[in-house]
């Protein structure tokens, strides 16, 4: 208890970023809890949070090991999206007339539901990754297009005919003007995407597999297991966060000029 | 018409402050336009933006254009550097006809448009960058500019931990270090509070005196105008044509005293017939 005795240190400890969000959850759980007792909710309808920590703590090994394929499915996604992404931004950006061919093309096929066609995937490629890392690309790709498409769209031309008028070739200008102005568009979108291509790994999961969280969720439904089920749904999001996290990293270090990012710089002049 | 003479005598800097390298002779100097006009082809039909432009500028003078906004005074600046097509007639800068961007010449816009990610030195040398040269042969360079314009020390900082006034010095560094014969200033302080303005009008001067560049500015002050130039074009309104050219015989060097010049007044109250007698400028 030594920070009880400086009003300073718990004050700092209190401000600190990351124990905003955590007294935010403690305050949800508590009110989990104290709903449950006060509304006489039945445990088969929603478990208490005390069970589901129990199911956490014993079952930990098996949800560890159910969470790596989900994750590697999940970062498989979000590469193959970031890859694919960013290049047909580039192409969107750059034509119009690859624009006007693709892109309401792209929003179209958008709005057909994931969920849907995930069995297809299962039909064509089988129980394994595959289909898996394929419905977590097609649900990160979306943002990242959107987002970067916006990035390049954005740069001033006159910046642009600037360079150009140094004899700058197509390929200098593009990598000293528009991808760099790009970038936080770019980062942007890949923060969505990161965290919606959990989301496609799960739904690869829950129509056709035998290993992932997905699969756990979807088994412990069949037999209303619902403290193991909330325990997938904490470990979900808590590997969402993580994978956000890693990428705002990235952001930080790749684009540290950036308005957000700006007051980490000290002025000094 | 003929173009101001006092610039050689008195515009002529000693040699050892003259940043220009030394041209080959024999090619007729400056930028001359003959029957150079642009059109633009859209959608609802041709919207022509300059009539037939016919002048030269000279070898080393300050050349200014006025005239009211939407005249195609930025469609000009963008023949003159090649990154726009002229629709009939054709450019020629130091004797060639200009067809695609010759990288002759060094471009400030109203923004600084100085890239959020390169410190300012590194900002400096993007023509250097672009026109692949080598980079420590300009870094000296680059170094010897910005202290011309009072931004020694600034070279590591970021663009927006400056104020607008050095971002727009910074830009003008830029648009010199790759060593161009010309430079071109759309509206170059149009940004800036009115104060920054006359310092920066005072700093052009001596830049260009120093520098010994033909440079072209567009702006919408015509008080601007008479000030810094040999030479003032008026514009009409669009499509854009040239409705006088005007020497400007206010000795050099001139200090912002000059503004209370009878000459300087009387050019001033001259050219602002044109816009009362047209319409408005902008």
């Amino acid at each position: 208890m030594a920070e009880a005795k400086s009003p300073s240190g718990v004050s700092r400890v209190l401000n600190a970023a990351w124990v905003r969000p955590f007294l935010f959850l403690v305050v949800i759980v508590v009110a989990w809890d104290l709903s449950i007792r006060l509304f006489r909710i039945p445990a088969y309808q929603i478990p208490s949070p005390g069970d589901v920590v129990a199911v956490l703590w014993s079952d930990w090994p098996e949800l560890l090991q159910q969470s790596w394929p989900t994750t590697y499915a999940t970062i498989c996604g979000f590469l193959l999206s970031a890859l694919f992404g960013i290049p047909v931004a580039m192409l969107i950006a750059g034509s119009k007339t690859v624009e006007s061919y693709v892109y309401p093309l792209l929003v179209f096929s958008q709005s057909v539901p994931k969920i849907a066609i995930a069995p297809l995937f299962v039909v064509w490629f089988g129980f394994g990754i595959i289909p898996k890392v394929i419905s977590a690309f097609l649900l990160g790709f979306f943002p990242v297009v959107v987002s970067a498409v916006q990035g390049f769209k954005s740069v001033d031309p006159d910046m642009v005919d600037l360079a150009r008028a140094m004899q700058g070739s197509r390929f200098r200008v593009f990598c000293a003007v528009n991808l760099p102005h790009a970038m936080p568009a770019i980062f942007s979108g890949l923060k969505v995407s990161v965290t919606l291509a959990v989301v496609g790994a799960v739904v690869g999961e829950f129509v056709g597999s035998n290993s992932g969280i997905g699969y756990v969720m979807q088994r412990s439904i069949g037999t209303f297991d619902l403290p193991t089920m909330f325990a997938a749904l904490v470990i979900l999001a808590l590997l969402g966060v993580i994978l956000f996290w890693i990428v705002d990293r990235i952001e930080r270090l790749v684009i540290p000029w950036h308005v957000s990012q700006r007051d980490d710089i000290i002025f000094a002049s | 018409m003929k173009p101001a003479t006092q610039i050689s005598a008195a515009g002529q800097p000693a040699a050892h402050l003259r940043l220009v390298s030394d041209r080959a002779e024999g090619a007729p100097a400056g930028i001359t336009l003959s029957g150079v006009s642009k059109t633009y082809r859209t959608r609802d039909g041709d919207v022509p933006s300059l009539r037939p432009l016919d002048f030269t500028i000279n070898d080393g003078e300050f050349f200014v254009v006025v005239g009211p906004s939407g005249c195609g005074k930025s469609t000009l600046l963008k023949m003159i550097s090649g990154l726009l097509p002229p629709t009939s007639g054709e450019v020629l800068v130091d004797g060639e006809v200009v067809t695609r961007p010759h990288g002759n010449v060094g471009i400030v816009f109203q923004n600084a448009l100085l890239l959020p990610w390169r410190n300012i030195l590194s900002n400096v040398m993007l023509p250097i960058d672009m026109k692949g040269l080598p980079r420590e042969k300009y870094l000296t360079r680059a170094r010897d500019l910005l202290k011309l314009v009072g931004l020694e020390g600034f070279e590591r900082k970021l663009p927006w931990q400056l104020s607008g006034g050095m971002q727009q010095r910074a830009s003008i560094c830029r648009a010199l270090v790759h060593d161009p014969r010309i430079m071109l200033m759309d509206e170059p302080f149009g940004a800036l509070d009115a104060m920054t303005r006359e310092r920066m009008n005072v700093e052009l001067m001596r830049i260009q005196r120093e520098t010994g560049k033909t440079v072209l500015l567009i702006t919408h002050s015509i008080p601007e105008a008479v000030f810094l130039a040999d030479r003032v074009l008026v514009m009409t309104e669009r499509p854009g044509a040239i409705a006088a050219i005007y020497d400007v015989p206010l000795p050099r060097p001139r200090s912002l005293e000059s503004m209370s010049d009878p000459v300087f007044t009387a050019l001033v109250q001259q050219i602002r017939k044109h816009f009362f007698t047209q319409g408005t400028l902008d």
